[in-house]
């Protein structure tokens, strides 16, 4: 008995091992070159159609780029942000814990593509969250910006909850 | 530009990787725990070394990559790349100054987007290329790491051959980490062994080096030192849940291997030492329950397995607790509590084998792969879990289980990312529609308008470029003038018609030789000389006042260029706005609309082999739960008997317990 309850408790232990890995069937393998492939086409005619899609829709003579991104080592919690160009409301997000760790982890959020003309403009950044010390906070800053024939890329850094900075591209 | 440089500031901060699961699955076997905690940290500690940032869209990728969008994090850095490599002076670039992370990043993000194939190609490139030895260095290990990953241990110890002098700072142990573990693959653990002790201690490698120095060792044969060792990886101190998961695993291995070794009350202190909440909390439950009652201390075994008993029942051991606990209160000829048991186990088994019924026959329906898109559940990233939580929903029962499996997980994900490229083809063949009437609302805006614009702009066009022909040759004049003075360019209206009025006069008087005539030239040259005096006199009065107006006509030619640059660009653009879309977007949809076809069919075969490999694998469930639930009714009978017995005061004889056909 003492043999069986061993090879009982082996079988479990083989079961539960992590890294038991079954090899795959020859057809599975087969699909999931099939998937890769797939991938690679579908990947390459989103890239064609994103430089379509930029020509149609934001040519380069009117593109306006805002990029969003925060600032090293800040640990406020952004809730949501809004931006307005020349007094019209171009977009608003609102931040989920993904997104927000994305940004503190450095990456760079496009947050509007839009078209405007040459010339001068005006853009105002509105931002809602938490402080690190868990107060709300509401905070506006508004920037002049100039748009000449060439795409136009606009950072905006948020350095704090009530310090945003904006950068030329 | 102190907002510039914040912006500039910014760093790329420790870049998200998976490649922890993949490790683990390239060498597979109990034997390595092989996640890259080490590449992540030291990952995250190299790239503080990293230039600002200075490329948006190479920023917007690494965005993505931090939440595992592999797909938008590919398409953004494939296309900067593309562009960098297109550029006649790549120095000029902003993705100059990130090429290499980026070459790099690229290859992480196709091992995460599961496209290995293609991944290492870039890197390839690197280490290919007239670079620098730290570079270099980096890419070989790279490279032997996506090697590693797609299990070519070969080629990995290849790459890994190539590094040589100075490495980055920070992976030193993650490259020696690599190599142990490639030598584990090979199976050639005497030179793991060797590297691994080195690495003892290593903070980034916190438990995963000291486990794995416990299974080389046990591969090369060194029983004794593998347990000790064992039991040092199993006391490590940590906070982090990978370091705690490896800790469980190094004591749930120990325990088993003591086991094995009929060493029964040893093992259960390693057991004991797992944790209760954890990945290897019930292997260690079951296995802590039978190492006690192969010692023939069914009291001690009692106890883990009640715990166990109460968890989750489509969990294998869980199941097997619930035939296990009754038959240790059999052992322990407590008959009445081992029937009340054995009988809630058979109404468990039963219930169980129903829902393994209700799930195949679900998932003959189609319903699992329905089940498996449901887009509200995916956005949370316990989907799995939840699936199962699910009212109703007997094809997703037993999904955690399934998603154990090597095959079905492939199975799954291939699944999973062709219906998100079907989604995506899809929402792009409607955005074709919408592009079409874009271009013809723009058409009809601009087609009728445009003649009559061209018309305009054609005769504006003949004026403008006379007046510009004037202000060139009146530039070249005051040029001449600045060379050698030209006083009559400087005469006014006045001055020159009066002056050609004194000239046709003198002419008239060519031939007259009088008194008279001799009169009238004098007054004649009196008069011209009046105005060649002025002329003369007001000479750089007047140059300065021709400088300021040819200087302030300037200005109005240069806004008047302006205006007409800004014209061309408007018309232009205005005709870009609709022409030459049709032969683009007809080649795209296409292209698209081929992709769906070939996705919905991938899809199709897909799926089919998951619903196969699911079938197969909740039929062997049920086949195991029936050999339970007949043990449990067999023995719960014989419970009941022995029960009786007791109660009569009849001696127990024998008791009975499950089989010993494991999961």
């Amino acid at each position: 008995m003492q043999r069986l309850t061993r090879a009982a408790a082996l079988a479990i232990l083989l079961a539960a091992g992590a890294g038991a890995q079954e090899p795959s069937t020859e057809e599975m393998q087969s699909l999931d070159e099939q998937v890769q492939e797939i991938k690679s086409d579908v990947l390459a005619i989103a890239a064609e159609l994103t430089r379509l899609e930029e020509r149609l829709l934001y040519p380069s003579n009117s593109q306006l780029a805002v990029f969003v991104s925060i600032a090293e080592g800040e640990t406020f919690r952004l809730d949501a942000m809004r931006i307005d160009i020349d007094g019209e409301l171009a977009t608003h997000f609102i931040y989920g814990f993904k997104e927000l760790e994305a940004l503190q982890s450095g990456g760079v959020q496009r947050i509007y593509t839009g078209n405007v003309a040459t010339g001068a403009h005006r853009i105002a950044v509105s931002v809602t969250g938490k402080t690190p010390g868990g107060n709300d906070f509401s905070h506006t800053d508004t920037f002049d910006f100039s748009k000449d024939i060439e795409p136009r890329l606009l950072g905006i850094t948020l350095a704090g909850p009530t310090a945003i900075e904006l950068g030329n591209w | 530009m102190q907002r510039q440089q914040t912006m500039q500031r910014q760093r790329l901060r420790g870049r998200p990787t998976r490649l922890g699961a993949a490790f683990a699955g390239a060498c597979g076997g109990a034997a390595t725990a092989l996640a890259l905690l080490a590449a992540t940290a030291a990952n995250a500690e190299r790239k503080a070394d990293t230039p600002a940032l200075q490329d948006l869209y190479f920023g917007e990728a690494i965005y993505y990559a931090h939440q595992e969008h592999w797909f938008e994090a590919l398409e953004r850095l494939d296309a900067e790349l593309g562009q960098h490599r297109a550029v006649d002076e790549p120095e000029l670039d902003s993705l100059y100054y990130h090429l290499r992370e980026a070459e790099f990043d690229v290859g992480d993000f196709e091992l995460n987007y599961r496209m290995h194939h293609r991944a290492g190609r870039a890197i390839t490139a690197v280490l290919e290329g007239a670079v620098d030895e730290i570079v270099r260095n980096d890419a070989a290990f790279r490279l032997a790491r996506i090697h590693f990953q797609k299990g070519q241990l070969e080629e990995a110890l290849h790459a890994l051959g190539r590094i040589e002098g100075r490495v980055p700072e920070g992976i030193a142990d993650e490259i020696e980490y690599l190599r142990a573990n490639v030598y584990l693959g090979l199976a050639r653990p005497a030179e793991a062994t060797e590297i691994l002790r080195s690495l003892q201690g290593a903070d980034s490698l916190r438990g995963f080096a000291e486990y794995n120095l416990g299974i080389a060792l046990l591969e090369d044969g060194r029983r004794q030192e593998a347990y000790e060792q064992l039991a040092r990886a199993g006391m490590v101190e940590s906070a982090d849940e990978p370091a705690l998961a490896i800790r469980d695993k190094s004591n749930f291995v120990l325990g088993s291997l003591l086991v094995e070794a009929e060493d029964f009350s040893e093992a259960q202190v390693y057991f004991n030492r797992v944790r209760l909440e954890g990945p290897f909390s019930n292997a260690a439950l079951l296995a802590s329950g039978w190492a006690a009652a192969t010692g023939q201390d069914f009291e001690r075994a009692v106890v883990p397995w009640s715990i166990l008993a109460e968890r989750e029942p489509t969990d294998p051991a869980v199941q097997e607790a619930k035939l296990a606990l009754p038959f240790a209160y059999g052992e322990l000829n407590v008959h009445g509590r081992a029937a009340v048991v054995y009988s809630a186990a058979v109404n468990a088994f039963g219930a169980e084998i129903e829902k393994l019924d209700a799930s195949v026959a679900s998932i003959r329906e189609g319903k699992f792969l329905d089940a498996l898109v449901r887009e509200e559940i995916r956005k949370d990233k316990d989907w799995v879990i939840r699936l199962r939580s699910l009212p109703e929903s007997p094809e997703t029962y037993y999904l955690l289980e399934l998603a154990a499996s090597h095959d079905f997980q492939t199975a799954l994900q291939n699944y999973l990312d062709l219906d998100d490229l079907r989604r995506r083809l899809a929402s792009w063949d409607v955005n074709f529609d919408a592009f079409d009437d874009l271009i013809t609302l723009r058409r009809d805006f601009y087609e009728p308008q445009l003649p009559d614009v061209d018309q305009e702009f054609r005769a504006l066009d003949s004026r403008m470029r006379l007046r510009l022909e004037q202000h060139r040759l009146l530039e070249e004049r005051l040029d001449s003038m600045l060379v050698a003075p030209r006083p009559e360019f400087l005469a006014t209206a006045g001055e020159r018609s009066t002056s050609e009025e004194l000239a046709r006069l003198a002419a008239s008087l060519d031939g007259v030789e009088t008194e008279e005539a001799a009169a009238l030239r004098e007054r004649i040259g009196r008069l011209q000389g009046t105005i060649d005096w002025a002329l003369r006199t007001e000479y750089h009065d007047r140059l300065y006042v021709f400088d300021e107006h040819l200087g302030e006509l300037a200005e109005a030619i240069e806004v008047l260029n302006g205006t007409y640059e800004s014209f061309v660009r408007t018309r232009q653009a205005a005709l870009h706005s609709y022409e030459g879309y049709e032969t683009p977007i007809s080649r795209l949809r296409r292209r698209v609309s081929d992709a769906l076809g070939e996705v919905n069919l991938l899809m199709a075969r897909q799926g089919h082999v998951l619903e196969l490999v699911a079938i197969d694998e909740l039929n062997a469930r049920r086949e195991r739960l029936e050999t339970y639930e007949d043990q449990a009714r067999f023995a719960l009978a014989d419970s009941y008997d022995r029960a009786t017995q007791a109660r009569a005061e009849i001696p127990v004889i024998t008791a009975v317990r499950p089989s010993d056909e494991g999961p």
